[in-house]
């Protein structure tokens, strides 16, 4: 018998020739956080929780979005960067870019790492845990690119932003590869303390539009 | 009301003050408190040490010696919860569907102390008098078994003279657990130096519970350490009034055996 | 592990079970005698004490924001509950949704088959390094073992992780492996292991994380393997999920060429919608965030992003056996969340160690004897003063006591021949059950006021097993009458 076969049969004989059918699951939690999508009372849960993790958010009018992602860029690198050092998303807005940043295009990933700062959009932001959800599309970029440079900006807009982790999930395409950035990089293994920044971005600054 | 008081095996046999602490209080609240004479054990040692099967018996004698009874109320929150959520499990699991149908039946009509005190009667001023330092630990089957909240404090609160202190790490075991005292001794003692160190720290008196099972494990530590704070059941607190203080119990059950 | 293996292929209730001689489920002592060691280590006892009480504190604050915490406990618990109850059809779908999507499954029936067919992986790769993101399921089989056995270099990238193998030490705790060790303690492992490292490196917990990431980056950034667990698979789409903190987990799910995942068949879920309730449940119970930093969801492989590569193993290993157990199975619902070791006062002095289990605390209290069979770790369930804190903050409400009371039972039941305790158990369950009987025992107890010569305390030294009481407490005198005979004496019966 293979492997498959016998852990399969392995299950079924534990289970036993008469099973008990399997309980209903009553699904009486929040579903929803009762505010719609983008209420302004949700953006500042938003903001209250991305900061909690020591992240920052700057707010902007949505016209502004490409001015504050400079300034969000001058608050992470210094004033002093440059646009090489900056790579976005290949589907990342136009006016959101840096003049003449760097695209991610099919090199190989880990020549990411030799980049100081990302720029990509989110695919959904879950206020009430201050999550930002990448999904690999082409604003969100592949995941390497929100990974290797050490510090990740990325834009929020107001309609993205949900207040409950259901609601968030049910937006999303489970197929996608996903990535639900909570805060920087940390690590509590020392003493159970929170400490930022390990292995992904140190530094995480989010542009909030709208 | 006609109360059936189930002492417990270790109440009746080391600590019998309890009991008869119990039955005074009860009475004094002008109930009628019958000792049915059959009763030994709710099987719970041998429930928790793996004797399940052994166990059937002590809970088929249980229910022989309670049968009939109005209401049955016990000075323990761990035996209380065995009855609860024990016995009609092994003796089902061991086939004897009707005595598991008449111990749940049994059980539907035990309450802890506390419990019968502000639940079934009504009253959280029994009346008492108890004028010491007083620190609760609320054992952990009457905590989390009975969910008994915050009747105990409810009760001691209204007790006049009685000064309630808060027990810092209150809902930290204090490391008893029936054989695990023996079988895990080092651990033990570990949890209860912890509990002991806080207990003490209170500059309490008196150490109280709802549970002469664990009140025997701390007592026993502090007794050992030859510590200054006794500890005594919250039955025998209940059950003291002016009358029964003398200048020479201080600190002692007022309810002697 | 021991070199003597016994003939007898152990099996619970009549599945294979975990086998011994490989992997980290069976310890060389019983808890007892290894609790007894740990408990006088006061720099351990120190560290536990802190750690412990810093992240019970955190979770009970976020917990208690969450207005439906109740609920979503009932639905996580039920939603296990109704996946064990069609496992296999959960997996074989699972397996079609992750082949469909380009992964390729295969099917381990313990640790041994397990590790060769990762090892047999890797090697096919042509590289001889590995990188590893934290796993139980790894640690459990003795996966790095394995590989290293095959002459292979295996790097465990989690700070903890790193913490425990460059000790050449073994993980205490399912969360924070290295809880056990303070920042000081940690520094010195760093300065004397790191090549390179600052000299200058202080016990600051952050400059010590970046250390490990300069350590790692570059192994990261040349990995073409890498090795990881599995939080949740989610059968319907085939999508495999890790919840992690500092990006080593990503660093391992996106840059190598080949990933190979290693799972226990419980962490299967059915829908994506499950784990709406799984990714509330577990960050708060864990390391009492809202979230935690980072989760990776992948569905087998996606061209131009991560590996190209995607195996999947799906791992037995004794959980057959705990499916078999009406009542142990519970203890397949545990998502590792680890609530229940920072809240144990057992776990909390005694240490990770002292259960000689890669799965500690309540919870590897009951899971460990039943991956391994019961009389493999048959101190384990009595390793706990059945207090309950275990249960009340389990995100999926596994009622622990309730199994370890259940697998003491097993244990007393396994035994061929009658022990002394046994013995005495029976004789004090037939007296017990006739009153006549227990008046005469009651009465024979007061035999004890000879030897307390009118103290109130009986005397310290007394003969096992009253001695393990009497060694740290004293034990009343018994009274000169029960209470029920002075009842009848009084009101007559």
């Amino acid at each position: 018998m293979s492997a498959r076969e016998e852990v399969l049969s392995r299950v079924r004989q534990a289970l036993g020739a008469d099973r008990t059918p399997p309980e209903e699951v009553v699904r009486d939690y929040r579903l929803t956080d009762g505010r719609p999508a983008g209420a302004p009372a949700l953006l500042e849960l938003l903001v209250d929780r991305v900061e909690d993790y020591r992240a920052t958010v700057l707010r902007c009018a949505p016209a502004e979005v490409g001015a504050t992602v400079r300034a969000a860029l001058d608050q992470g690198l210094g004033s002093g960067w440059s646009a090489g050092d900056v790579v976005v998303a290949p589907g990342l807005a136009e006016d959101w870019r840096p003049a003449g940043c760097d695209v991610d295009d099919d090199r190989p990933a880990v020549q990411l790492a030799d980049r100081a700062a990302s720029v990509t959009a989110v695919a959904v932001a879950v206020a009430e845990t201050g999550t930002l959800v990448l999904d690999g599309s082409p604003a969100c970029g592949r995941r390497a690119l929100s990974l290797l440079p050490d510090c990740l900006v990325c834009v929020v807009t107001a309609d993205q932003v949900v207040g409950s982790v259901p609601e968030g999930l049910a937006r999303l395409d489970p197929l996608r590869p996903l990535t639900m950035v909570s805060g920087p990089s940390a690590t509590s293994d020392i003493e159970l303390q929170r400490v930022e920044g390990v292995h992904g971005p140190r530094t995480l600054l989010v542009v909030l539009a709208g | 009301m006609k109360v059936a008081l189930f002492a417990t095996c270790l109440v009746d046999t080391l600590t019998p003050s309890v009991a008869r602490a119990t039955a005074t209080l009860l009475q004094r609240l002008g109930h009628e408190v019958v000792v049915p004479p059959g009763q030994s054990c709710c099987g719970q040692m041998h429930v928790n040490t793996g004797y399940r099967r052994e166990a059937v018996p002590i809970v088929a004698n249980h229910v022989r010696a309670f049968a009939g009874a109005e209401a049955i109320v016990a000075p323990s929150g761990s035996c209380v919860a065995s009855i609860h959520h024990q016995q009609a499990e092994v003796a089902r699991r061991a086939g004897e569907h009707r005595l598991a149908d008449e111990a749940e039946e049994l059980a539907g009509r035990t309450y802890e102390l506390s419990q019968f005190l502000v639940d079934v009667l009504g009253v959280t001023d029994v009346g008492a008098y108890y004028p010491h330092r007083v620190t609760y630990h609320p054992t952990c089957h009457s905590l989390r078994l009975l969910k008994v909240g915050d009747r105990p404090y409810q009760l001691l609160r209204a007790v006049r003279g009685l000064e309630l202190v808060e027990l810092p790490g209150a809902e930290q075991c204090c490391g008893f657990g029936g054989t695990f005292a023996v079988k895990n001794a080092d651990t033990s003692t570990a949890m209860l130096t912890d509990k002991m160190a806080n207990v003490l720290g209170t500059h309490a008196e008196v150490c109280t519970a709802g549970d002469a099972s664990c009140l025997m494990h701390i007592g026993g530590g502090l007794s050992r350490l030859r510590a200054g704070t006794r500890t005594v059941h919250l039955a025998e607190i209940l059950a003291s009034t002016e009358e029964a203080v003398t200048p020479d119990q201080q600190t002692r059950p007022a309810v002697s055996a | 592990m021991t070199a003597t293996v016994p003939p007898k292929a152990p099996t619970f209730l009549g599945l294979p079970t975990a086998p011994r001689g490989v992997g980290h489920l069976r310890g060389d002592q019983s808890f007892p005698d290894a609790a007894r060691g740990a408990l006088r280590d006061g720099q351990l006892r120190a560290n536990l004490g802190h750690a412990t009480s810093t992240i019970r504190g955190k979770r009970a604050g976020v917990v208690a924001e969450l207005p439906d915490w109740g609920q979503l406990r009932e639905a996580g618990r039920a939603l296990k509950a109704a996946t064990m109850a069609r496992l296999d059809d959960h997996l074989e779908e699972l397996e079609r949704q992750v082949t469909a999507r380009g992964g390729v499954v295969h099917w381990a029936r313990d640790a041994n088959e397990a590790n060769e067919i990762v090892t047999r992986l890797v090697q096919a790769t042509g590289t001889s390094e590995v990188v590893k993101v934290k796993s139980m399921a790894t640690q459990e089989i003795g996966l790095n073992e394995a590989l290293e056995a095959a002459g292979l270099d295996v790097f465990e990238t989690d700070l903890a992780e790193l913490i425990v193998q460059l000790g050449e030490d073994k993980p205490s705790h399912i969360l924070v492996p290295a809880i056990h060790k303070n920042r000081a303690e940690i520094r010195e492992i760093f300065a004397r292991t790191i090549p390179g490292v600052d000299p200058d490196l202080t016990d600051d917990p952050r400059q010590l994380a970046m250390a490990a990431r300069t350590h790692l980056r570059e192994r990261f950034l040349r990995a073409r393997v890498a090795v990881s667990g599995a939080n949740f698979a989610v059968a319907e789409t085939g999508t495999l999920t890790v919840v992690e903190s500092e990006g080593n987990g990503r660093m391992c799910l996106t840059l190598p060429e080949t990933l190979i995942t290693v799972m226990g068949i419980e962490k299967v879920v059915p829908t994506w919608r499950d784990l709406e309730v799984f990714l509330q449940l577990l960050p708060r119970s864990s390391t009492g965030e809202r979230m935690n930093p980072y989760t990776s969801t992948w569905a087998g492989v996606t061209p131009g992003d991560g590996p190209q590569e995607f195996h999947l193993v799906l791992l037995d290993n004794g959980r057959t056996a705990v499916l078999a157990d009406e009542v142990g199975r519970e203890a397949l619902h545990c998502i590792r969340c680890s609530a229940c070791l920072n809240v144990c006062p057992v776990y909390e002095r005694a240490g990770g160690h002292s259960y000689g289990s890669v799965y500690p605390g309540p919870i590897g209290a009951v899971l460990s004897p039943m991956l391994t069979g019961v009389e493999d770790n048959a101190s384990l369930p009595f390793a706990s003063s059945l207090c309950g804190a275990c249960y009340d903050v389990c995100p999926v409400a596994i009622d622990i006591p309730s199994i370890l009371v259940h697998l003491r039972a097993e244990h007393v039941e396994a035994q061929e021949r009658p022990t002394a305790e046994a013995v005495a158990f029976r004789g004090l369950a037939k007296v017990m059950s006739h009153p006549r009987l227990w008046h005469l025992a009651q009465r024979a107890s007061r035999l004890g006021r000879l030897i307390a010569r009118g103290k109130p305390t009986l005397p310290n030294a007394l003969p096992p097993p009253v001695s393990s009481w009497t060694r740290s407490r004293d034990l009343p005198t018994p009274p000169k009458e029960t209470f029920v005979e002075s009842w009848v004496r009084e009101h007559g019966s």
